[in-house]
This record gives C-alpha cells, structure tokens and sequence, in this order.
C-alpha cells in the first residue's frame, strides 16, 4: 500500500470510529480492506481509497465497520461480573431502594454476550429485583454486530466460551447447531447504534456503565474526552467498568479507582478534584505531556 | 502434578486431547472405554476426566455412574467432551454427576474455560482486547 493511502485510511478511520492505528499497520489494513474491496468491486486498495475519497458514505460504513475487532465473549474475565455481582448490585440495591429502577449501559456492547452476561447475572439474583425497573442498554458502533446481539443467536463455539454449561441450560434454546438466549432477558436489553466519539447526553444517567475493551484502540486525548463525558453520564454514587488493560490512571481526574476491585471505578466527587493541590494532581502534568509528545 | 484421565475411544482425539490437557499443566493417562477408565480410577483417582459419551463395551454415561458410586468417586471433576450435543443429553449428564460439559468439536479455549469453570485451572491474567 503506498503511503498517501494508508495515510489518508488512517486518518479517515481516526476521525469516523477513533481508532488509532500506528505507522506499521499496513498489513492489518490491507487484510480486511482488500476483501471488502472486491467484494465492492474495486480492484484494490488505491480503487477503494478513490472511492471513499469520492465521499461514498456507504462504503465509508463498511471501511469503518470492518475494521472494528469485536472479539468478545459470555462473562468475559469473570473478575468485573464478579465485581457486578459482589460489590456494585448490592450498593444499586441499598442506594436506590426507594426509587427502584437501575440502569446499566453497555457502551461498546459488541454482539452482545456482555449485556447478556449481566443479564443473566442479575436473573441469578433472584427475587432481590422484583418489583424493580431494570434498564440495560447495550450499544455500539457497528451495525452489523447490534444485528447480531439482537437476534442473541450465538454458535456452539460461541456458547461454550466463558458461558457455564448450567447457564447455557437455563437460559438458551438450542435450535440446530445454534443457540439462541430466551426471550426474557432479550426483552431485558435495548441495543441501540452509537459513536462514542459523538455526543451521547441524550442517554441519560446511568447508575452502572461498562465501558470494556474498546478506549484500548483510541489514542490519549481521546481516551481522556470520552471519560469526561461518560462522568457526565454516570450518578455521583454510581460504577463504571474497563477492561483488564485499561485505567483512568493519568488520564483524568473524573474517576477514581475502587481499592481492590481491578478494573472498578467511581466517580470523583468534582468538588474534591477541583480542591486538590497541584502537587497532588498527578493527572494534570501528565496528560498535558502525553498530549505534546 | 494434578492427573486427568481422558477416556475416548478414538485415538486421534485422545491424542489431541493430551496435547491439550498437558499444556495445561496435567498428566495425562488414557482410557478407550470406560471399562477401562474405571480401572485406573480404582487405582488411583484422577483430579480430572475428560469423558466421551459413546464408546464401546462402557459408555461415557455408565461411567459416570458407577464412578459416582465408587468411595472417592465423587471427587474427580468429570467434563464431558462429546458430539452428543442436543440439550437431552447435556441435560441427562448433568443430572448425572458430570461437572461441565463439552460440545465437539473442542479446542484449547473451551478446554481451558470449561477446566476454569470446575476450578481445575486457576484463572489467571485477564485477556486484552
Ligand atoms: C473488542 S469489542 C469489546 C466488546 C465487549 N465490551 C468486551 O469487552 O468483550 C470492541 C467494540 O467496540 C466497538 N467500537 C469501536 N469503536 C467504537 C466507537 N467509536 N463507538 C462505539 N463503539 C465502538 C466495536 O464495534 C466493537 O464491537
């Protein structure tokens, strides 16, 4: 691939869905752009980039869809479930009992195994939740895996990655070689199209967020604009969960890490994060250095 | 070492099954049937079996039962690793004392989740991306 096109991709793929893609990845390019190429018609990558140039929308979809990873799997590394189960629905239960009602959002949802998980999770809570309001919005960029999550038809291999045998009984009919979750907890799920670059307020507040394996493929600046705006999103009292290689550590000041939960944040109190000495503030200095490298 | 015992009676299966199991951390002893299997688990009870369904002279199934019935015999964890993957039979093993249940065909990561699940193999770092 010559440069001015890998340079224009990047920069195209940068601004659409956020990913940051590094100088040396042509070969991960060329591996998923060429099929879809051809697949379009176009003899190759120079053909698909003139294209896309041309402004077609449809195709600048596609590009951006398939390079998206959306490897994910039921209860995927059992620690943040545990922490669902353990440490954040028993402080919903407390915290909102009067009111009733949670919600949970799902920011990069994939095809859907991690909105199920926690499905599943708060069905294995039994009668803790009756009465309640139970809100749980998976989204994501990718049209095509919401289609996926939605149907909550998974493979044989799909089903038995992660998902314990007694849930899979319990909670899927198996129709042939597939495995489709009952109706009930899709019934328990809104899956809706969303750019997490792009404003998401008209979401609402959430008392729970899972935000797992998905601000990995964006660069520093970006990383630290999404969290600002997913404090905004979130109840003061409320729980946000990353994946196992992700933190707020040194990148904003809006959340803060829970004691021996991995991967579990809360959100600062704003008035506590505005009064802290600069000393303190280890956050400030080194985002602005990360930002100037 | 932890032993698993891996009873199938097709050879290339066991052979994959090992290669499998050993990277896990196991050693392995292998059974055909499981007339077979039973007497290595009076010999000494393995920590883990890894079961198929239908075999010839004892099936997976009868196994599983008459272990269960053994003294000792409730402790090996006993996942089952076959093509019966209809929900019947998933059900019925279950009901009969096996631990976890693999639908074939089977690879590293189902071995090792499903090993994770019964607390044969110890979770350990989480997976990136
Ligand atoms: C690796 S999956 C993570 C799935 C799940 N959260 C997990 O941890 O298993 C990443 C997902 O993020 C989605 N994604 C990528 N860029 C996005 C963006 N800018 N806005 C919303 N979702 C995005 C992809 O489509 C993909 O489904």
């Amino acid at each position: 691939m010559n440069s001015p096109d890998y340079e224009y991709l990047r920069k195209l793929l940068k601004e659409r869905s956020g990913l940051d893609l590094s100088a040396d990845k042509q070969y991960l390019l060329e591996s998923r752009l060429l099929p879809l190429a051809r697949k379009a018609g176009l003899s190759g990558i120079p053909d698909l980039v003139q294209k896309l140039q041309g402004g077609s929308s449809a195709l600048i979809t596609s590009v951006v869809e398939a390079m998206t990873t959306n490897e994910t799997f039921f209860f995927r590394d059992k620690v943040p479930f545990d922490h669902f189960r353990d440490t954040i629905m028993p402080e919903v239960l407390k915290a909102r009992a009067a009111r009733r009602s949670v919600r949970i959002w799902c920011a990069a949802g994939s095809t859907g195994q991690e909105p199920y998980s926690l499905a599943m999770a708060l069905k294995e809570m039994g009668g803790a939740l009756t009465g309640w309001r139970v809100e749980i919005i998976a989204t994501d960029l990718s049209q095509e895996v919401l289609e996926k999550a939605k149907s909550g038809v998974y493979s044989q291999f799909e089903v038995q990655r992660g998902l314990p045998i007694q849930m899979l009984m319990k909670y899927f009919k198996q129709t042939g070689e597939t495995w489709q979750i009952n109706p009930e907890l899709r019934a328990m799920i809104q899956h809706r199209q969303l750019n997490l670059l792009q404003d998401f307020s008209h979401l609402g507040t959430f008392d729970v967020i899972f935000c797992r394996n998905v601000l990995i493929y964006f660069d520093q600046d970006t990383k630290i604009n999404i969290f600002n705006r997913l404090a905004r999103q979130i109840e003061p009292d409320g729980f946000m969960v990353l994946g196992a290689a992700e933190t707020v550590v040194g990148l904003t000041d809006t959340f803060k890490p829970v004691a021996d939960r991995r991967g579990l944040y809360r959100p600062n109190d704003p008035r506590a994060a505005a009064a802290r000495p600069a000393v303190d503030g280890v956050a400030a200095p080194r985002v602005a250095a990360m930002a100037g490298r | 070492m932890k032993t698993c015992l891996v009873v199938d009676d097709s050879s290339i299966v066991r052979k994959v099954a090992r290669r499998i199991v050993e990277a896990l951390g196991f050693q392995v002893i292998e059974a055909e049937d499981g007339v077979e299997a039973l007497v290595h688990c009076k010999k000494a009870m393995p920590e883990a079996v890894l079961l198929d369904w239908n075999m010839p002279v004892m099936d997976g199934f009868q196994f599983l039962g008459t272990l269960r019935r053994m003294p000792g015999g409730e402790e090996p964890k006993v996942v089952f690793c076959t093509t019966e993957n209809g929900i019947d039979h998933i059900t019925k093993a279950m009901g009969g004392g096996a631990n976890e249940y693999i639908m074939k065909p089977f690879d590293k990561d189902i071995v090792l989740a499903k090993f994770q699940e019964v607390g044969l193999v110890a979770r350990e770092e989480e997976t990136a991306a």
